[in-house]
């Protein structure tokens, strides 16, 4: 994960996505000065922004000035591509886009959404975070989660498997098993 | 004076009737349902069966890749005609069970995929929406749900989420205690639970109509003792 580009031209992308939601704190916090430089001295040198339903609009940069190029757009039929070219997402917590992200052991940085009714979200950003496949962060702490964190700390997610529920439910039915 | 004892008491007699009546019909109601919740947490068949009318409902988003996931491991040929619902507001799920179903290996059997049906049921409670108003939709979602499940009657029920599975199970149970169908209910809780079980996983656990509920946490299988932990399906 990460490895060091020597090349001038070549880009670390940090891919920000909030699936279909609205989650404008998030966009807001990615677009602060702060986090924008705390990206760039990390050696990020692409922010791309996929903001979903939200109303908060982010400023485009082009980045010549030596800082942070900066894009961004609200759906697209398939993130997989942004996801693969990304080297740091910084994601919702939605189930989906968690496990889409670590099945292409892509390093991630959850952000759980307080504004969120009934918020279980979040126990799976922490349960992930605490066994190291992910970072987990609110939108205000996301700048300390940016400048802290350490990427070799991160473990790959073993992807799961489904077989043994299969194999229970066809034991249960009284089929017999090969 | 004589007739007004003997109506008097005939009225009582009547009353009693009807009380012994309603006590009876409860008690042989409640045997039977302390029956089919002993029966169901077994194993149902003790020779394999042949293949098995499956309801397979899909919830919006995270919880259809699961369940397309555990589909994929499933020996499809012993579970069909295969049914597949979702809510009617929920577009994708429907378009990914249709992606697997055209992707199964086995098409020499057309009558696999000709069987297999897509339906949609009115969703009980939108994201968002206000508890009060879900009264009413829940009692649109559970008029539509008893349509369905009485042309379906299906032998095995498989699902994984949110609302809409919660009154098509009910129906499941009901038509179990009545005789209609017996229908083993297969509840997968969904990855996104951690530590505390979803409204329609606690709903199914507490009253005992899922035959298995599968938690993917350890946590919650030392909260739930009667689930089962299986390890996570993503």
């Amino acid at each position: 994960m990460g490895g060091s580009d020597d090349s001038v031209k070549s880009k670390r992308i940090v891919f920000v996505t909030v699936g279909t939601t609205c989650f404008d704190s998030l966009v807001r916090a990615v677009d602060t000065q702060e986090v924008r430089e705390a990206l760039f001295k990390k050696g990020y040198t692409d922010l791309v922004i996929q903001m979903g339903r939200g109303s908060y609009i982010p400023t485009k940069s082009t980045g010549e000035d030596g800082s942070l190029s900066v894009d961004y757009f609200t759906f697209s039929s398939s993130i997989a591509e942004y996801l693969k070219s990304a080297s740091l997402v910084i994601s919702h917590a939605g189930s989906g886009s968690i496990f889409e992200t670590l099945r292409l052991k892509k390093p991630v940085i959850v952000v759980v959404n307080e504004d969120l009714m009934d918020n279980h979200q979040s126990e799976l950003a922490e349960e992930l975070a605490e066994r190291n496949h992910l970072f987990c962060a609110r939108p205000q702490t996301l700048y300390q989660t940016i400048s802290g964190m350490d990427l070799g700390s991160l473990v790959a997610y073993q992807p799961g498997d489904a077989t043994p529920v299969a194999n229970f439910i066809n034991r249960f039915l009284g089929f017999n098993d090969e | 004076m004589d007739n007004r004892y003997s109506c008097f008491f005939s009225d009582m007699g009547f009353l009693n009737v009807a009380i012994s009546f309603i006590i009876g019909i409860s008690t042989l109601i409640m045997i039977r349902i302390f029956y089919v919740v002993y029966r169901s947490s077994k194993p149902l068949y003790s020779r394999p069966p042949g293949p098995l009318s499956t309801l397979i409902i899909l919830g919006s988003g995270g919880h259809t890749a699961e369940m397309i996931n555990l589909l994929a491991v499933m020996q499809m040929d012993r579970f069909k005609p295969r049914y597949y619902i979702a809510a009617a507001t929920d577009n994708m799920s429907l378009q990914k069970a249709r992606v697997l179903e055209d992707s199964l290996p086995d098409k020499a059997e057309v009558e696999l995929v000709e069987t297999s049906q897509f339906m949609q049921i009115y969703r009980s409670r939108e994201v968002g929406q206000s508890y009060v108003t879900s009264v009413g939709t829940t009692l649109i979602a559970l008029s539509h749900a008893l349509w369905l499940m009485i042309k379906i009657r299906p032998q095995v029920i498989l699902c994984n989420g949110p609302g809409t599975c919660v009154p098509l199970c009910v129906i499941a149970f009901v038509f179990k205690v009545l005789g209609i169908r017996w229908s083993s209910i297969f509840y997968v809780e969904s990855i996104a639970r951690v530590r505390r079980l979803s409204l329609s996983g606690l709903l199914l656990y507490k009253l005992r109509m899922a035959d298995q509920l599968f938690v993917q946490w350890p946590q919650l299988k030392s909260k739930y003792p009667r689930a089962n932990y299986v390890g996570r399906l993503m």
